[in-house]
């Protein structure tokens, strides 16, 4: 029977239960890792020639097999490494004390069913673990998706400099309508130099365009060199490892960063997985993609994401692949682009597989736009996420990529990228970026705050620019003849970084200063505790200040120039009226703390509960307890004071109890301790019951509602209340009587 | 005490430890490349890119890091530097699985090799034996 639980109906209406799980089918490469069909590790050389490997004779061998054999293994490595068991390597790459280059140079020896078979023995901590040994360079950067529906110049170019103001230190668009790609491209290069030089960016579009784009100086890297696992799905790609090699050459020969895209799931998807787990496959593609000379790989299952994870083992197959990638020496943008799940809960615990222990590119695109304007399809984290990701980085003193800003900083370069794009269209002759235009991608939210453009003209346009071949050096030009210098001066940076080529070492990215920092002269030197890359110090700073930091010493003190509520008359003395009823209040209560964590008045609450204790016959008298802090302590003080033996006592932040005072001081009548919930009628109610408990009266208890996020919300607060309170403790300071103020001065 | 020699150990990043040795095709310094030589129409775009020298000093960079298949990678990039744009679109389009022949491969090789494209051409040859092997040939059963 389904259906009837109320608890099982309640799960199944959350977001989480719109994904399929499925179980494992190896058949059609439904399975994540280890799969019962993967081939044992083989290696097989006879005089200095393969003749068979992972199962394979060479004859059998396809490109896959004859490209990696032809250009990856190395097999004077090989020889040594095959015979190592799989525990040994496995154990090699979570000891602290095997170096980084140890472990590439035994990788370059073993096959691909190796790789996957040692990879696949680790447990998620181990992987990340080895995964922070192994990353290639020193620092973990990110990379940003800057696009919007309406091919906006003005809101990409915003958004370019707003990411690149935040630390990306890549920025990739892509096209809805293919012919944009020239204006998107100018786009994002002026954003993007307007935001911080140093900062690369890509336009994921068809190769021919592409490279087009490269050669006229409008980006400096491509990822758009997919792999795949088995034959017949490469060769459906419309490739081969030839091809695609070729490929990465000729972009490099054009002075473009390369880097190829793999993933777990792809073969699978694509209906030919041959029986092959997703983890063994993805091990044949790096190790093509290594074998390609690229200097690095977008891998983590990357659009196939959900496809993996609907499988037992997914998250852990994913983060199992970077650790791969990672291992061959390779850069690796470890994905986390495209929605992994509907549920929060879910993409985020998959996301500490590679945010925690940091990779050369921890997202291959963080949508620094709100998600529906990401035509990637993707936006697993976006523009209203921000506050969430530079909230972990702070909670586990992490560096995932992403700097805060404020908001006036936010607007500044904004509205200067929106101006510079302005000023380019206008000066290259493109169809005119409007005030409007420009003030609204200063400060709208999405597309839909952007005046509509005329799209056949934009096109038309782009066609020509391209035609044209307008370039990187006119773009820097004509911002120069409007006065833009610095953002036409970071342009020829960019240009001047193409001629001398240092990003196409592996793991690149530009610094401010125009410096390239690579696995070659920034690598990661990870060997334990104190070494490697940490986040600490200027950085650490940087990261922790996030805008909406409060100051925790300038919290809850008191507003200058008004009086206080309550004024002090003399020492406190045991009362004779049976009918009486003490109103204890703390330390700071209406002097150096003005408020209840409620924020309500504190002449106000004292106000209140005079009114219930006369409501009730009872007859209040107001005393200040200055020698303790606690609740408890105060209301007891107060009941030893009372005529009638009864006390309500208070503390500033509002949090009250009933006391009587031949109880033990940690007893009570009454607690209320749920302060940021209480109103004045609360306060009301309480000064009653007071007064019934004194009278001898039959008392209910005051009504109170439950929070359960009010500790969550109110801690710090309700700390910084109580640190000030206990401040004004006069340890051996006798109670006073105080006399409430006509009427609170407002 | 500068000298023409260049370590790949030491040298990188040519853009700031070896400027003097990199310069565009045309032969500008990498201090020229600069917006006062843009303003002056000095610098143009097809001049804003690594000559096959640069190319070949960050192949050896990527070697001397043990990282063989970039190098090879870098190299022939180094060698693709001096090849037009669209040949180097047709050339990609022929790897592609099932466009060319044999011949036509050969051809595109023969034709790298007249750019001095060695290393290229040769790894255009090695693709053409094994589209053999796999049948990634163009059908040619018709001609």
């Amino acid at each position: 029977m389904t259906g009837e639980n109320g608890r099982f109906v309640s799960r199944a209406a959350k977001e989480l239960r719109r994904e399929m799980l499925v179980s494992p089918a190896p058949e059609l490469g439904l399975v994540a890792a280890n799969g019962p069909n993967d081939p044992e590790p083989e290696l097989v050389i006879e005089s200095g020639v393969v003749t068979r490997m992972d199962g394979r004779a060479a004859a059998d061998f396809d490109v896959i097999d004859r490209f990696v054999v032809a250009h990856g293994l190395d097999l004077e490595i090989a020889r040594g490494a095959m015979q190592l068991p799989d525990e040994t390597i496995a154990r090699m790459l979570v000891d602290v004390d095997v170096p980084r280059a140890d472990l590439v140079r035994l990788a370059r020896g073993l096959t691909p069913a190796k790789l996957a078979r040692v990879a696949g023995m680790l447990d998620p901590v181990e992987l990340m673990f080895a995964l922070k040994k192994l990353r290639a360079r020193r620092a973990p950067a990110n990379q940003a998706h800057v696009t919007n529906l309406k091919e906006s110049p003005a809101l990409l170019a915003a958004d370019a400099a707003e990411a690149a103001a935040r630390g990306f230190a890549e920025l990739e668009t892509t096209v809805g309508v293919a012919r944009y790609a020239p204006l998107n491209a100018i786009a994002l290069l002026v954003g993007s130099q307007t935001g911080r030089p140093g900062v690369m960016t890509q336009c994921a579009v068809e190769e021919r365009r592409n490279l087009e784009l490269a050669i006229n100086g409008l980006v400096t890297y491509a990822e758009t060199l997919s792999v795949y696992g088995t034959e017949p799905v490469f060769v459906d790609g419309d490739d081969t490892p030839w091809s695609k090699s070729f490929l990465g050459a000729a972009y490099a020969s054009r002075g473009v960063k390369v880097r190829f895209t793999s993933g777990t799931g792809s073969e699978a998807l694509m209906g030919c997985a041959q029986g092959m787990s997703m983890l063994y496959l993805e091990a044949r593609c790096v190790a093509v993609v290594r074998a390609a000379g690229s200097q690095g790989v977008q891998n983590g299952s990357i659009s196939c994401v959900a496809l993996v994870l609907s499988l037992p083992g997914g998250s852990r197959a994913i983060l199992a692949e970077n650790v791969i990638a990672a291992w061959l020496d390779l850069e690796v943008a470890s994905g986390n682009d495209a929605i992994a799940s509907h549920s929060a809960i879910r993409k985020t615990a998959k996301l500490m597989g590679q945010f925690l222990p940091g990779t050369d590119f921890v997202t291959s695109g963080y949508s620094v736009m709100p998600r529906h304007d990401n035509t990637f399809g993707g936006g697993n984290y976006d523009a209203d996420d921000l506050d969430e990701w530079l909230t972990i980085q702070r909670d586990w003193q992490v560096d995932g990529g992403i700097e805060p800003v404020a908001e006036g900083e936010v607007t500044r370069i904004r509205a200067k990228a929106a101006r510079a794009i302005q000023a380019v269209f206008e000066v290259l002759g493109l169809p005119p970026v409007t005030d409007a235009e420009v003030e609204a991608a200063t400060s709208g939210y999405d597309s839909n705050d952007m005046p509509d453009r005329d799209r056949a003209t934009d096109v038309e346009a782009a066609d020509d620019a391209l035609a044209r071949k307008v370039s990187g050096l006119d773009v820097a030009l004509a911002l120069d003849s409007r006065g833009f210098t610095d953002v036409a001066e970071a342009i020829v940076g960019m240009q001047r970084q193409r001629v001398c080529a240092d990003y196409l070492q592996t793991s690149a990215v530009i610094d401010r200063d125009g410096l390239v920092r690579s696995a070659v002269n920034d690598p990661n030197a990870y060997l334990g505790p104190g070494t490697g890359y940490r986040l600490e110090g200027e950085r650490w700073e940087l990261l922790q200040a996030l805008p909406h930091v409060v100051d925790a010493t300038r919290l809850g003190t008191a507003p200058d120039g008004r009086v206080a509520p309550l004024a002090e008359a003399r020492e406190a003395a045991r009362g004779g009226d049976p009918a009486e009823v003490v109103i204890a209040v703390g330390p700071a209560f209406g002097d150096e703390i003005r408020e209840t964590i409620a924020g309500l008045d504190h002449g106000d609450v004292v106000a209140a509960i005079v009114d219930g204790v006369r409501d009730a016959g009872g007859v209040p008298r107001i005393v200040r307890v200055r020698r303790v802090a606690d609740v408890a302590f105060i209301a007891h003080d107060g009941a030893q004071l009372s005529g009638s033996g009864v006390a309500l006592g208070i503390q500033s932040k509002g949090t009250a109890v009933i006391h009587r005072a031949d109880l033990q001081p940690l007893d009570n009548l009454e607690l209320f301790g749920m302060s940021p919930l209480y109103s004045l009628e609360s306060y009301r109610a309480m000064g009653r019951n007071a007064a019934g408990y004194a009278l001898g009266q039959r008392v209910g208890p005051v009504p109170t509602e439950l929070d359960n996020f009010a500790r969550t919300k109110l801690i710090v607060r309700t700390t910084l209340l109580h640190a000030r309170e206990t401040h004004a403790v006069e340890a051996d300071a006798p109670a006073v009587d105080l006399e409430l103020r006509a009427a609170p001065v407002s | 005490m500068a000298s023409d020699a260049f370590d790949p150990q030491t040298d990188y990043p040519l853009g700031s430890r070896r400027p003097e040795l990199v310069s565009t095709p045309s032969g500008m310094p990498l201090d020229e490349v600069t917006l006062d030589a843009a303003r002056a129409g000095s610098l143009t775009a097809d001049d804003v890119r690594a000559t096959p020298q640069t190319l070949r000093h960050q192949a050896a960079v990527a070697r001397a890091a043990g990282r063989g298949p970039l190098a090879d990678n870098l190299e022939r990039a180094a060698e693709l530097a001096a090849v037009p744009d669209d040949e180097l679109l047709e050339i990609y389009t022929a790897l592609r699985p099932g466009r060319s022949s044999v011949a036509e491969l050969d051809g595109w090789a023969a034709r790298l090799d007249a750019h001095g494209a060695r290393e290229t051409a040769a790894f255009v040859r090695e693709a053409a034996a094994a589209y053999v092997e796999r049948g990634l040939l163009r059908d040619t059963a018709e001609s």
